[in-house]
């Protein structure tokens, strides 16, 4: 096999291509589609389901044809075995009817609260985080000192912090002792340990325990030593009432479901006497608890209970403990024990709205004591400013407010507005009722509430919280059309007032939804330019980012034309108050997100360009070493997003020069270069195109830019296989431009960097082998290079020596093929290039069939290079003979010899000899795929039929299927 | 060997009154089948009456305790010597609770110097090497619906530093309120209301005292103390002025019983109301209360 004499097939492409197409054949459509049958079996046998009848449906399925997804829904499908089912009324009748009753009650009840009910668990969070976490400092330093200082008097001598146990102890025994140095943290782990003891004592049987801790925390309430933080302390014992309301429920529930369960909707006559006895046991209990406070909350807790035992039960037990609120002195646990009283209410029974208004009126009643003596007295003695002794209210205010205000007609909104206006020193109501009250309701009445507003008191409830208030109601609903102005012109004369730069900012991020919603953007402006003007002194911003930044978002949301976004004066200076990277940089993304999501059309507005290049450059000038991948990848996608966004339409030159400016902005992200470089393929493609392929002087000058562009920009990736993807793009892009120069010099790159590429590429954090990408590229690569004439100053099939030279210099992994591979796919490329017709050509270039017009010395030097290559082939053949490499080897011979059949002329003796030679060495150790071989077997024999392959009929004898056996 | 005996009354709430029939199930639990001698029941009420040390002296009151009143006693074999299967059994039974000759069947009450209790018990005799097993079981007697037309007598009270009896320099204020009744339904609550009108000193506490007055007739005339029996706050810390408060108060059970008068004894009931001043002055006012059954 020492010497091969290549001789390529001649081939006609358009006569191949003929015989290739496949035949034509009429459709008939009515019952050809493929998906056609299936419907039909479909809805048949679904019919025959739905008859009911099982056995019927084997025979449906037998009429139609044998489709998998027909016999599946026959009746083994189980939805419809379950709708079969539901037909035989096996259920008794008066379930049924029982199921069917609650199902229609539960659809009452959701009618009573439904899901626009803000839920107690939202409003639970909201106040632990409120009256803790904000001023949690100083609550924790007032705790310890403040309490200990309160509590000294009856206690001098118990200042010591007792251990845990001990502490348990003193429950068992029923003592009480005082906890004192308590941080807010001790604090709530302690009640939660109380809940934990509840849960363990209920679960042992100690129901006398269990009340005796439930008591004891009720008993805290009354407590308002250390007063910022009673609205937390109400939250933390409320729930230890829920749990232990719930347990004493379920106890009594477990007990009637003795015969059978209760149903969901049962009355006090299904309840037997065993329960009935035991909840009256329950409630006796309660009913001899000394203190007020304690009583009241643990009765409340149990309120659901009294549905055991009387239909009307809670209803009077509802009225009589709004009742009993009156005997509560301090106005602040007053104002509590009715907001859990409302909450237990809405739960239970949510249609019993009187004791609702009656507590919300019993609370107007007795509201002028929050002012009275001995309120201030506390307060002196606390220390505790009067504005902020009166947001304490608020939580518990807003909730009752809410309960009563739920789906209340408008007569009474309005009743309650009034009797609250009548109220001296409203504020805090009234900011109530703007919390709790619908905003639509608010909204129409905007301007009377600012007058309100006004007329307050300064001394008392901040000011600026009735605004933050009105202002969420006037941006969830809108007012008036005419009241609009003069609602915001009033409001922000107060806004702009407040001192503070916090409470300021709270109130302004709140009203500035409403400006957005309801004007255009000369008064957004200049709502940000008052905004600026309050933060920037003292660097004020610094605190107040989070609310800045949902200024921004709110902006974003109701501005999606970005040009009138951007010609605000105010909105850049605004983001250059984020100063801190990381928030700076997720405003930046935010906006950019919504550009790319509402953004419709590309734009050349010079106003967004350079913002958002802006803004982009932002981004990206937060890339440094210790950035996450997934970030980056983030921020290139935002870019990218942005770069697609902008056209200057025919203007290719100013659209060349803006990503000359990208490049140079955006150079850390390299997805963003790479989506530059296909951006000016594309704009060179699109010259290309308007010109409708030959470019004048000044556009062929402009696509060589276009090259130059990549050309330079390619090699600053770090990715190799981007960089070598990109300049085979590029010289293709190139080359259909017809700058022959410029695409020689991108292939020679590519050519001249294949060295580089490394043996192993991480991808996706794993370490895989490259050779799959690069022998991807190579053939990519081959199939380029036919259509690529040769320099004229350089020798013959200059680039694929070159290429051919690089595959053998480069360091291949051991015991791989890849090289040889290579050289196999190479051949196809040689043939091709021997036609007198290429299979394919770029218009208006000339490729080497032009250029050489068939001439013998270029075709033998084509001839000469294939002897070359298969020489390497057989030799690497000839090495894998010996061990373990037959496999390899038996799958090699049979591409070679596929390649020979396919591309050399079989009629010369030698390849003919070749051919059969290979064959038999792929079949000499019987590791060939028999099917394969049978089949190209065939292959050749219908070739052979052909006129022209005649020759091939000889071959064949000579080929045999030798592994059959 | 476990065995235990339990007696388990019909009526989950053990309530009975006179003539009525006392039904219930005797249940013997045993690992093993079980020998013995005869179970038997017995029924039986008593008004033990106490003198108290205040009234007469420690050792008096020691030794001079009044002897019980009997009022019901009867007793039934329930089951003849015998033996009875391992496992559960159940023996059922039924008692007519009828007093003892012309006695009364008073009303189940738990006080200080004044008991009025119903048990049952169950004995179990067994053989000599074997424990005899007894069970006791506390039932309730209410007694019959008084049947004369009942009249509230609602009380108004005013209380001023004027009204009190011993009083010294006390500050102004004014206290108005009603009682709904003074002759209260035992099972339906104390109520009315209660305003402060006024008031130059701090309010601490506003409670309801309900108070038992027992008199036990004996060889030296009669001893009366009043003790207090519960204790409920209606008000805490410095109400609201003029807003009526609501004065609640539900009767607990056994530790009351309508208001009995005897011979030997009486049980009465009162109820104060005590306002608890800032300095921890108390005002106190009370109320004598009458408590029927309907």
């Amino acid at each position: 096999m020492a010497s091969v004499q290549w001789h390529s097939r001649c081939r006609k492409y358009e006569y191949e291509k003929q015989m290739c197409r496949l035949e034509a054949s009429a459709v008939d459509i009515s019952d050809y589609h493929p998906l056609k049958a299936i419907t039909v079996t479909d809805s048949k046998s679904r019919r025959s389901v739905r008859k009911g009848s099982t056995s019927s449906t084997s025979s449906s399925s037998s009429s139609v044809a044998p489709d998998p997804l027909s016999s599946l829904l026959d009746g083994t499908d189980p939805l419809s075995l379950f709708a079969a089912a539901s037909e035989i009324p096996t259920v008794p009748h008066s379930i049924s009817a029982g199921e069917l009753g609650r199902k229609r009650k539960d659809k009452e009840e959701e009618e009573v609260v439904g899901s626009d009910f803000e839920p107690w668990s939202c409003k639970r969070g909201e106040i632990l985080s409120r009256f803790t976490t904000t001023e949690k400092l100083s609550i924790n330093l007032f705790m310890g000192s403040d309490k200990s200082k309160a509590s000294s008097p009856s206690s001098a001598v118990s200042e010591k912090v007792r251990t845990r146990l001990e502490e348990l102890d003193d429950l068992e025994e029923g003592s009480q002792r005082e906890l004192l140095n308590l941080s807010q943290q001790d604090y709530v782990n302690r009640i939660e340990e109380l809940n934990q003891s509840l849960k363990e004592a209920w679960g042992s049987d100690q129901k006398v325990k269990a009340l005796k801790i439930v008591i004891q925390c009720s008993k805290l309430l009354s407590d308002t030593s250390v007063i910022q933080f009673y609205p937390s302390k109400f939250v933390l014992i409320t729930d230890i009432l829920d749990t232990f309301g719930g347990l004493v429920y379920d106890r009594i529930w477990s007990m009637c479901a003795e015969p059978h369960p209760l149903p969901d909707s049962f009355s006090a006559d299904d309840v037997n006497d065993t329960a009935k006895e035991t909840c009256l046991n329950w409630f006796f209990k309660i009913a001899s608890i000394r203190e007020l406070i304690s009583r009241l909350y643990v009765e409340a807790a149990l309120l659901k209970c009294n549905c055991f035992l009387t239909k009307t039960g809670i209803q009077e037990t509802l009225q009589r403990l709004t009742a009993m609120i009156r005997g509560i002195g301090d106005p602040l646990v007053a104002v509590y024990a009715r907001a859990y009283l409302c909450r237990v209410g809405m739960e239970v029974a949510p249609h019993l709205k009187d004791s609702l208004n009656k507590n919300f009126f019993d609370l107007l009643a007795s509201f002028r004591r929050i002012h009275g003596d001995s309120v201030q007295n506390q307060l002196a003695l606390q220390r505790v400013e009067i504005p902020v002794y009166l947001t304490l209210y608020s939580p518990a205010i807003n909730w009752i407010l809410q309960c009563v205000a739920y789906r209340a007609p408008e007569v009474l909104l309005t009743e309650m507005m009034e009797r609250c206006k009548k109220l001296g020193n409203n504020a805090l109501l009234l900011n109530s009722v703007m919390w709790a009250f619908r905003p639509e309701f608010v909204a129409t009445r905007a301007t009377d509430f600012i007058g309100m507003i006004k007329d307050c008191d300064e001394a008392g409830f901040p000011k600026h919280l009735l605004f933050a208030s009105l202002g969420r109601s006037v941006s969830c609903a809108d007012p008036p059309e005419s009241e609009r102005l003069s609602v915001l012109n009033e409001a922000w004369k107060v806004i702009t007032k407040v001192r503070s730069p916090r409470d300021y900012m709270s109130c302004a991020e709140i009203w500035v939804e409403f400006t957005c919603r309801n004007f255009s953007k000369r008064e957004v402006n200049t709502v940000l330019a008052d905004i600026i003007k309050h933060m920037t002194p003292d660097r004020a911003f610094e605190d107040a980012y989070p609310q800045l930044e949902s200024v921004i978002k709110k902006i974003v949301t109701y501005f999606h034309d970005f040009s009138v976004l951007f010609s605000m004066e105010k909105f850049l200076p605004f983001l250059d108050m984020f100063q801190k990277d990381s928030v700076r940089v997720e405003v930046c993304k935010c906006i950019m997100e919504v550009f790319i999501k509402h953004q419709q059309e590309p734009t050349r507005d010079p106003v967004i360009l350079n913002a958002l290049l802006h803004i982009c450059k932002t981004m990206h000038d937060s890339v440094n070493a210790l950035t996450l991948d997934d970030e980056k990848r983030a921020l290139a996608l935002l870019v990218n997003g942005f770069i697609r966004m902008v056209s200057f339409g025919r203007d290719f030159e100013q659209q060349l020069s803006f990503c000359v400016e990208a490049r140079a902005t955006f150079c850390n992200l390299e997805p963003v270069i790479v989506h530059l470089i296909h951006t000016v393929n594309q704009l060179a493609m699109e010259t290309n195109r308007v010109m409708k392929g030959s470019h004048s002087r000044k556009t062929a000058a402009f696509v060589r830019a276009c090259a130059a562009y990549s050309f330079i920009t390619i090699p600053s990736l770090t990715s190799i296989f981007s960089r070598l993807n990109l300049y085979l793009l590029s010289g293709q892009v190139t080359l259909a431009n017809q700058c022959l120069s410029q695409a020689d010099a991108f292939l020679k790159a590519a050519v001249s960097i294949l060295p580089e590429v490394p043996r192993t590429i991480s991808i996706e954090g794993k370490q895989r082998s490259s050779e799959p990408f690069l022998l991807d590229f190579i053939n990519n690569f081959l199939s380029m290079l036919l259509v690529v004439p040769d320099h004229p100053e350089q020798g013959v099939l200059y680039l694929v020596r070159g290429l051919l030279n690089m595959v053998q210099d480069y360091t291949w992994e051991d015991n791989s093929d890849a090289k040889v591979r290579v050289y196999i796919s190479a051949l196809p490329l040689l043939a091709a290039m021997s036609q007198e017709n290429y299979l394919y050509t770029i218009p208006k270039v000339d490729s080497n069939e032009t250029l050489y017009g068939g001439d013998p010395k270029f075709i033998a030097e084509i001839n000469k290079l294939c002897e070359t290559l298969i020489g390497q082939v057989l030799d690497h053949l000839k090495g894998l003979g010996r061990d373990d490499g037959v496999r390899r080897q038996g799958g090699l011979a049979f591409s070679l010899f596929g390649c020979l059949l396919a591309h050399g002329d079989v009629r010369n003796n030698k390849l003919n000899q070749l051919a059969a030679n290979l064959w038999n060495l792929s079949h000499k150790h019987g590791f060939c795929d028999t099917r394969t071989s049978v089949r190209t077997l065939e292959h050749i024999k219908q070739q052979a039929q052909l006129s022209e392959m005649s020759h091939l009929s000889d071959l064949t004898t000579r080929l045999s299927l030798q592994s059959v056996a | 060997m476990s065995v235990s005996l339990d007696i388990r009354l019909k009526r989950a709430n053990k309530v009975y009154h006179e003539g009525e029939l006392l039904s219930g199930v005797v249940l013997i639990s045993s690992r093993d089948a079980l020998q013995h001698q005869g179970v038997s029941l017995s029924m039986e009420g008593l008004v033990n009456l106490q003198l108290s040390s205040k009234s007469v002296g420690v050792f008096e009151a020691f030794y001079n305790s009044v002897k019980p009143i009997q009022l019901v006693s009867s007793n039934i074999e329930v089951v003849k010597a015998g033996k009875v299967p391992a496992g559960k059994t159940e023996i059922p039974f039924e008692f007519p609770l009828q007093a003892k000759g012309n006695r009364v069947l008073y009303e189940t009450y738990h006080g200080v110097f004044v008991n009025i209790q119903y048990t049952l018990r169950c004995d179990m005799r067994r053989s000599l090497l074997a424990k005899d097993l007894s069970k006791t079981c506390e039932f309730m007697v209410h007694s019959q619906p008084q049947k004369s037309k009942m009249q509230l007598n609602p009380v108004d009270f005013t209380i001023t530093p004027d009204t009190l009896q011993n009083r010294t320099s006390l500050p102004k204020f004014l206290i108005r309120g009603h009682l709904d009744a003074s002759t209260c339904v035992i099972t339906r609550p104390l109520t009315g209301e209660l305003v402060v009108e006024n008031s130059e000193v701090v309010i601490k506490s506003i409670e309801l005292q309900l108070v038992r007055v027992e008199t036990c007739g004996c060889a030296e005339g009669y001893a009366r103390d009043a003790t207090e029996i519960q204790n409920i706050q209606i008000a805490e810390g410095d109400v609201c002025h003029g807003l009526s408060i609501p004065i609640y108060m539900v009767f607990p059970r056994l530790f009351t019983c309508p208001t009995l008068e005897t011979t030997n004894f009486k049980v009465e009931f009162e109820v104060n109301i005590v306002i608890v001043l800032h300095d921890d002055h108390l005002i106190t006012e009370n109320f004598p209360l009458k408590l029927v059954r309907v």
